[in-house]
């Protein structure tokens, strides 16, 4: 039972007798790949390595939210028997800096602490227990400094600074967009609606919380294996942090257990690169708690946002002019790039033609505001949406004709100046929704509530973008190889976190190279073997490795036929085909299998690469280089619209969610089981958004940092969820498809909030919408004699 | 000071050298190597861990290792018929598509294999409470219900078509 020097199975496996003699085809359900070893126990995850001569590293985190650090004590953590190295700053030779856009974050903390999750110190020790020790043993001298904990504050003058380097002061990043006159437009609507919407900070929460391990190897070679969205830019960050080359660095990604954002840059990866370079050589371990993972990991952005809309008597929207202040924490992470996608999808999707976006990205001293699935786009679909039900509540109009009315088409311009030239599907889903019994047949169900019940109905109309947009190049290399015993390997450049991409590789390859599943072989992430394909992330995983790898499967295809006609003397390889194992002479029947045909091929014949990268919108929007750096803006969108039944009952504010319906346009479907794990599984992340996930922060510090009082929807909390696809073809993807990791997640907290509106009368602007929120604002609209 | 204590693992007698205060997973895991169970929490709150410990699931992660002593454990390791055949529980969860990220698997499915022990037709509700301590972040649950309903029908020989209807 006990093999402590087994090296860590990275490579999926599959059982023969659950599906390994199908041929995959596109547009079926199969089961996946990975899931052969995850039923079974067997996948080891980055969190899964006991190896031989293993020993554990932790953090020293800050534990206060701003201060100037003055010393670090380790004396008494190195006298510890079993202590094998208690690290600083000053063990670090290289910039000591990480982040993807701005390099502003310490690996370990050198002149300030700026959130408690900051990291002091790195103690390595040889068991878990004597670790733990060692970090209670760990102190440091700060000089505590006054703290900035609201956007509201930190911009204010004379506030204190997060960055004192940092030219914009505590703003890391402003956005602004302004097409036609939203001055001279008001003037022109016939009805304006105003708010101000804020949502909370919310952790992933994803099961896996960040792990890793890594070992100096006898060659100098520092591998890092980590639970990990992006491998290839971890080591560029780690070799910049630390002062190595990147050549040196090997970072390997195994099937995450969950990211959804939150492993979307460097967590454990320096860390554990430093710790590996004073560990004599043995494999060194790092596995965040789970309160580790709610202190120091990223967030969801907390959001407050403005917004004025208004529009014409027949419901044309005409201006909209939004304010968005987002709390990107202390570091930059991608706290940019959030709110330049936030803003690009501020107006929805919808034509407005006077438009007024404005958005900062305000440093604090608050948690690491970060990606999280929606990226931005979840906090401005809450806002949009819920002003499209206020607008057309003003308007006394049918919600949904009111978006219909103002829908996208392929061949529009979007609210921010994109003329949408790829597959435009919302007016097809919202006709689908229009359709559907639990719209059309909502009143009856309405008013059959019970006593002390409410029920009512939401709808919300969304549209995500995908890919990086025009700057920063959306590319992936895919690589594909006929291997000496005649197998095919695939090469993944992108990780698969449980979105299930990899599994949809293999059905690409196979599918292409008509293959049997267990002929083909998946090579995950892995800086020295795969090649560099981006990060996962974007609802671009798919879309962009997908077309990179149809173009890899077609061109290994063709050498293969060739070579065969070749080696059987026919003129022409349209003669021949693939066949599992092997390569057939249609006309004769004659084969040759691939295991023999791969003998008079050298490697590079038996290996192909192909590149591709994402198509960037052509327009030049009126936004400086700065927000078109951040990636602004997208060409191509998926759509959806989605509806959700709700029951308030009136004496407790409890909301339940009866019923969802989500119909997407996310192009055509690879696989219908991935699909619908996509859109459902979002839309219960999107449930959990809207009534109860909430980290709770005072003065910098998490109150909430467990799952007892950070609570992510159960097996009971989530409804039965419907999912229709529009399977629009969009000319540019892989066989038609779009991304749909992100969209439905975008949906669930304005649709309950309209729906809870519906039921009640009362609209409730900050979210989560707990049962106290809901309670009180029955209550005051009693006490405002039932007019809210 | 460690204690020896002998309790069985997935049908093999097991002694291992623990301290008092440790807990089953930390055994399963670091000890015995037995990375199917997970640590989600730490803390009994999301399920990862569970195995079962006669016939009973529980958090092995505040489960106190010395509890076990004498006892019956199964893991997801040891689910799996001798010849290697997967228990009729993972073929549904590959088949129905309960899979994603896979971290929550092995809890949810010991959850299962609880339930459908001990209930071999349950209703819809009944499979969502049985797996309401199992939190898992990616698949929204539905196909997980589906995956346990499937499952249910074919162990009680009932035909497919009815589990696609339930």
């Amino acid at each position: 039972m006990k093999n402590k020097d087994k090296p860590p199975e990275l490579q999926p496996f599959f059982d023969k007798n659950i599906a390994g003699d199908v041929v995959p085809s596109i547009g079926i359900s199969m089961p996946r790949i990975d899931a052969y070893a995850k039923v079974t126990g067997r996948e080891r995850y980055a969190a899964d390595y006991y190896g031989f001569d293993m020993i554990w590293a932790g953090v020293k985190r800050a534990g206060i939210p701003h201060a100037r650090l003055k010393s670090v004590n380790t004396q008494a953590a190195e006298n510890l028997p079993g202590v094998i190295a208690v690290l600083t700053h000053k063990n670090i030779s290289g910039s000591n800096r990480q982040g993807v856009i701005r390099k502003d974050q310490p690996v370990l903390v050198d002149d300030k602490v700026r959130h408690c999750g900051d990291a002091v110190a790195l103690v390595l020790a040889e068991d878990k227990e004597t670790l733990a020790k060692a970090i209670k043993l760990t102190s440091a001298d700060f000089e505590p400094l006054p703290g900035v904990f609201t956007t509201e504050t930190a911009l204010e003058e004379n506030a204190p600074l997060v960055h004192e380097d940092h030219p914009g002061g505590n703003v890391l990043l402003k956005a602004s967009l302004e097409i036609g006159s939203v001055q001279s437009a008001k003037e022109h609507c016939d009805v304006l609606v105003e708010a101000c919407f804020e949502t909370p900070l919310v952790e992933h929460a994803y099961l896996e919380t960040e792990a890793g391990w890594a070992q100096l190897k006898e060659d100098g070679k520092l591998e890092i294996v980590a639970s990990t969205q992006t491998p290839f830019r971890d080591r560029m960050e780690v070799a910049d942090a630390l002062g190595l080359e990147p050549e040196r660095i090997r970072m390997i990604a195994p099937y995450a257990g969950g990211a959804f954002g939150g492993k979307d840059g460097v967590t454990v990866q320096s860390l554990l690169g430093l710790a590996a370079l004073h560990a004599n050589g043995r494999p060194v371990k790092m596995w965040w708690s789970r309160e580790e993972s709610f202190i120091a990991g990223t967030k969801r952005h907390a959001a407050r946002m403005y917004y004025r809309l208004g529009a014409k008597a027949d419901g044309s929207l005409h201006s909209l002019d939004t304010r968005l202040y987002f709390d990107t924490g202390p570091y930059d992470h991608l706290g940019g790039v959030v709110i330049t996608l936030a803003l690009e999808h501020s107006g929805g999707p919808y034509r407005i033609p006077n438009v007024s976006f404005k958005g900062w990205a305000v440093y604090t001293n608050n948690p690491i505001g970060g990606a999280f699935r929606g990226f931005g786009v979840a906090q401005v679909t809450a806002a949009m949406e819920q002003m499209m039900d206020m607008l057309a509540e003003k308007l006394a109009m049918d919600p949904l004709k009111l978006r219909l009315k103002n829908a996208v088409r392929k061949g529009d311009k979007n609210c921010v100046g994109v003329t949408l030239t790829h597959s435009t599907g919302l007016v097809e889903c919202l006709e689908a929704v229009a359709r559907h019994p639990l719209w059309t047949e909502r009143a009856a169900w309405k008013s059959k509530a019970g006593p002390f019940k409410r029920r009512g109905a939401g709808i919300v109309a969304l549209m995500h973008a995908s890919g990086y947009g025009p700057v920063v190049p959306d590319v992936a290399n895919a690589k594909v190889e006929l291997t000496a015993e005649g197998k095919i390997k695939v090469y993944c450049g992108v990780v698969d976190m449980g979105q299930g991409n990899a599994a949809t590789n293999l059905q690409i390859a196979g599918s292409i190279l008509c293959q049997n599943v267990d002929r083909i072989e998946l090579i995950l992430p892995d800086t020295d073997r795969t090649l560099p394909s981006g990060s996962a992330s974007a609802s671009r995983c798919t879309y962009t490795f997908g077309n990179a790898l149809i173009g890899a499967c077609e061109t290994l295809k063709l050498r293969i036929l060739q070579r065969a006609a070749d080696l059987l003397m026919v003129d022409d390889c349209d003669e021949t085909a693939l066949i599992p194992g092997a390569v057939r002479h249609l006309p004769t029947g004659r084969e040759i299998p691939l295991h023999r045909l791969a003998t008079f091929m050298n490697e590079s014949e038996r290996t192909a690469t192909q590149r591709f990268r994402a198509p960037t919108a052509k327009e030049i929007p009126p936004v400086g280089n700065e927000i078109r750096l951040h990636g602004f803006p997208h060409t191509l969108f998926s759509y959806g619209a989605h509806l959700v039944r709700v029951e308030v009952n009136e004496l407790t504010g409890v909301v339940d969610v009866k019923r969802y319906l989500s119909v997407s346009d996310c192009g055509k479907i690879i696989n219908p089981h991935v699909y619908e794990q996509q859109i459902q599984g979002a839309i219960a992340q999107g449930i959990g958004y809207a009534l109860s996930e909430e980290v709770q922060v005072n003065e910098g510090k998490v109150l909430t940092a467990d799952l007892a009082t950070f609570i992510i929807p159960a097996a009971s909390d989530v409804p039965e969820i419907e999912s229709q696809p529009v399977e629009i073809y969009e000319p540019s993807g892989p066989y038609g498809l779009k991304g749909v990791g992100e969209i439905a997640t975008n949906g669930p907290l304005p649709a309950i909030a309209n729906a809870v509106a519906d039921a009640c009368g009362v609209r409730i602007f900050r979210s989560p919408l707990t049962p106290s929120r809901v309670l009180r604002a029955l209550r005051e609209r009693l006490s405002e004699g039932g007019v809210h | 000071m460690k204690l020896t204590i002998g309790f069985s693992v997935n049908g093999d007698s097991v002694e291992v050298e623990v301290l008092p205060h440790w807990n089953l997973l930390k055994v399963l895991r670091d000890v015995l190597e037995l990375t199917g169970a997970k640590q989600g929490c730490g803390e009994g709150e999301c399920g990862a861990c569970t195995v079962l410990v006669n016939g009973a699931p529980v958090n092995s992660c505040i489960y106190p290792v010395l509890e076990v002593e004498g006892k019956e454990v199964t893991t997801i390791e040891g689910l799996m018929d001798k010849s290697g055949r997967l228990h009729p529980i993972q073929q549904a969860f590959l088949e129905k598509a309960g899979v994603q990220c896979g971290f929550c698997t092995p809890g949810m499915i010991m959850s299962a294999f609880a339930l459908l022990k001990a209930n071999p037709d349950p209703t819809e509700d009944e499979i969502r409470h049985a797996i309401a301590g199992n939190m898992c972040r990616c698949t929204g649950y539905v196909q997980i219900v589906e995956s346990v309903q499937h499952a249910a029908a074919v162990m009680s020989g009932r035909s497919q078509e009815r589990a696609g209807k339930e």
